[in-house]
């Protein structure tokens, strides 16, 4: 084996600027994507971390049904007493469940007594939802982030508009699923900076206070918002909730619960999807570049070497051995290519963090772009690089292994 | 036993439609440590029957039995075995390999054809370098080296096995007068020493004078074989 590595080397030195040409191609190319994957990956990550952790948390349990009319935040589709003791019995048996918060969503009149307007609250028990979604406390940008009893949170672009300061004092008017119509009094405690999204433009209001105005007398939810401590096994956890909550019937002996992920809560899921397709677009590009340039650059050298080939099969070489040359010839070129790319590509996304890029999402300005080395992907990339070099060469290898010495030596 | 036997050997190559009968009939037979040449003039055959004897090739009709062996039965690897075991080559363009050295080159049918280990390797080569006498240019590469310079590296690497059988086809045509004649007395003198039996072809009438035995070849046929 040291013998046939020697002769490789030996030979891609020989045709050094050749060598060296392919090699950064395959470099580039792995840094390229690299590169690419890891900003995407990162831009992705932070983009579903934003809606996620500020707004829909990770998963959500509503009534079945309730998504479907959630547009007018139907107070007669909410879960009852009953169906949160099940709920919370069916969630013993999940684990992985980080944080729950239990919202009471509703729709109602916000008036400032000059000026009224219709406004989306949650009713929330603010210590549980911010275990839910740790980046809503951040996007309060004004007055206190304790919601305490008789008082309101609102988005900034409402406040705005209605020309509402904290410390003001509001009412919020409701009706309940019974039509009875309630009002409560309440005091402006924060202004919560608009977000892009689904409830990314709600207010909040205690959650006993939503009960009180909706007059509940026995507690009702409208949704479940669960943080799961594991991000990446969302959907062992999605199909692990659902396949438990199925077994929740209600007296007609249909599924009681619904569980949605944040995919199918917000439309970003499919920009998410586009960056991954975008991802597995780059990495086939990267694919056929090394399979060419390989393929390209080992079809020349087993022509150029026709006579050599037939004077090593002559004096006795191995088909096998001669296959074994030329292979470890691709090898070689995808190892130093790929790993010359992939620590180009570590230092890169180094480089890129040290600049500090900044970009928007929606409402929120100035998101620094911390890419980070996705090591994992890095390894595939790199393993898919070397193994495509090796196949990219078997073509050639295999002719130079079957060559005739008697035709190969008549060659000039 | 004769270390090569061929009876009634033919070989017919195919040119497009018309068939070249570049053998026809050959018969002869070549005993151990003995120096034989083929001469004739070019396209009377000699390349072919050496290309047959070295299981290069398969004679089309004909039974040729080498070193104990019918090797018109052998697979494509086995042939490959065949020679790597009893079969020394030497040829009219050197043919070493161009990235490595002359030590390397002398070694490499052990390394690469045989499983010799290192210090076998080690004692071998450099006996085969030092009768060859390029044991001064081990280091060099072959594009540094002269005609007859390189042409001593190969019957060095030719030898290194321990071959039965050395064959060179038209070993000195690339080489002037008096380096043709030193290779082929080197040739002969490492037949002395080693035993091994040496088969050239040439059509340069001064260095079949150095042979034992000629076998004279026109289109395709033994005409004249003498001692
Ligand atoms: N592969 C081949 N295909 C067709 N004809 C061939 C081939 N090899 C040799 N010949 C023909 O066979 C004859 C003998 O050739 P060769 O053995 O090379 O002669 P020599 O070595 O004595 O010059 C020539 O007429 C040559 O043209
Ligand atoms: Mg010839």
């Amino acid at each position: 084996m040291f013998g046939i590595l020697k002769i490789a080397s030996r030979n891609l030195m020989r045709y050094s600027r050749r060598t060296a040409l392919t090699v950064s191609l395959i470099v580039i190319g792995v840094v390229f994507v690299s590169v690419f994957v890891s900003i995407s990956g990162s831009f992705k990550n932070m983009m579903i971390s934003q809606i996620t952790d500020s707004m829909t948390g990770h998963v959500q349990v509503h009534r079945k049904g309730y998504m479907g009319a959630v547009e007018t935040l139907p107070q007669n589709m909410n879960i009852k007493l009953m169906g949160l003791d099940r709920f919370d019995n069916a969630l013993k048996d999940i684990s992985g469940v980080e944080a729950i918060s239990e919202r009471i969503k509703f729709g109602g009149m916000f008036s400032t007594f000059t000026e009224t307007s219709n406004i989306r609250l949650n009713g929330i028990d603010p210590e549980k939802e911010y275990k839910v979604v740790p980046l809503l406390p951040a996007r309060i940008l004004e007055g206190s982030k304790d919601l305490k009893r008789g008082e309101i949170i609102i988005p900034r672009l409402f406040a705005n508009s209605m020309k509402v300061k904290v410390g003001d004092t509001v009412v919020v008017v409701a009706s309940n699923k019974d039509g009875s119509v309630n009002g409560k009094q309440l005091k402006v405690s924060g202004i919560v900076e608009s977000a892009t999204g689904p409830g990314g433009r709600d207010g909040y209001v205690h959650i006993e206070d939503a009960s009180e105005i909706l007059r509940m007398d026995i507690p009702e939810i409208s949704e479940i918002a669960i943080r799961i401590k594991d991000f990446d096994k969302l959907h062992e956890f999605e199909a692990a909730l659902t396949e438990r909550l199925s077994k929740e019937l209600n007296k007609k002996g249909l599924p009681m619960f619904d569980v949605h992920t944040w995919e199918k809560l917000s439309p970003f899921y499919n920009i998410a999807r586009m960056i991954d397709m975008m991802t597995l677009f780059v990495k086939i590009l990267l694919v056929a570049v090394v399979l060419i340039s390989v393929l390209n650059v080992m079809m020349m050298a087993v022509y150029e070497r026709t006579r050599e080939i037939g004077t090593a099969a002559a004096i006795g070489t191995r088909p096998s051995k001669i296959l074994l040359l030329f292979l470890s010839e691709g090898l070689m070129m995808g190892i130093i290519g790929a790993g010359l790319g992939a620590a180009i590509s570590i230092a890169a996304v180094y480089l890129i963090n040290l600049k500090k890029i900044t970009f928007n999402f929606g409402m929120q300005k100035g998101i620094i772009l911390s890419a980070s080395v996705d090591y994992k992907q890095l390894a595939v990339i790199s393993l898919t690089v070397i193994s495509v070099a090796l196949l990219a060469t078997l073509l050639p290898a295999i002719k130079a292994s079957g060559t005739e010495p008697v035709n190969a030596l008549r060659h000039i | 036993m004769s270390l090569v036997v061929a009876q009634d050997i033919s070989k017919t190559y195919l040119l497009g439609s018309t068939e070249v009968n570049a053998l026809s009939g050959v018969s002869f037979c070549l005993e151990k440590s003995s120096f034989i040449s083929f001469v004739g003039p070019s396209g009377s055959g000699k390349t072919t029957l050496l290309n047959l004897i070295g299981c290069l090739d398969k004679p089309t009709t004909g039974t040729l039995i080498v070193c104990g062996e019918d090797t018109s039965k052998l697979k494509y690897s086995a042939r490959a075995d065949f020679r790597g075991k009893n079969i020394g080559f030497i040829f009219q363009d050197f043919n070493l390999m161009p990235v490595l050295s002359v030590y390397e080159n002398t070694e490499y049918p052990l390394v690469m054809v045989q499983n010799i280990n290192a210090a076998e390797r080690k004692k071998r080569v450099e006996l085969m370098l030092d009768a060859v006498g390029m044991s001064g240019h081990r280091d060099k590469r072959p594009s540094q080296l002269s005609g007859g310079q390189k042409q001593r590296v190969a019957v060095a690497r030719a030898l290194v096995t321990n071959p039965s059988l050395i064959l060179a086809d038209e070993p000195t045509a690339n080489l002037d007068h008096d380096t043709s004649m030193k290779i082929i007395s080197l040739m002969k003198s490492m037949r002395d020493n080693f035993g091994t039996t040496f088969v050239f072809s040439t059509h340069d009438p001064k260095v079949v004078k150095e042979a034992e035995k000629v076998f004279v070849l026109e289109d395709g046929k033994l005409v004249k074989e003498e001692a």
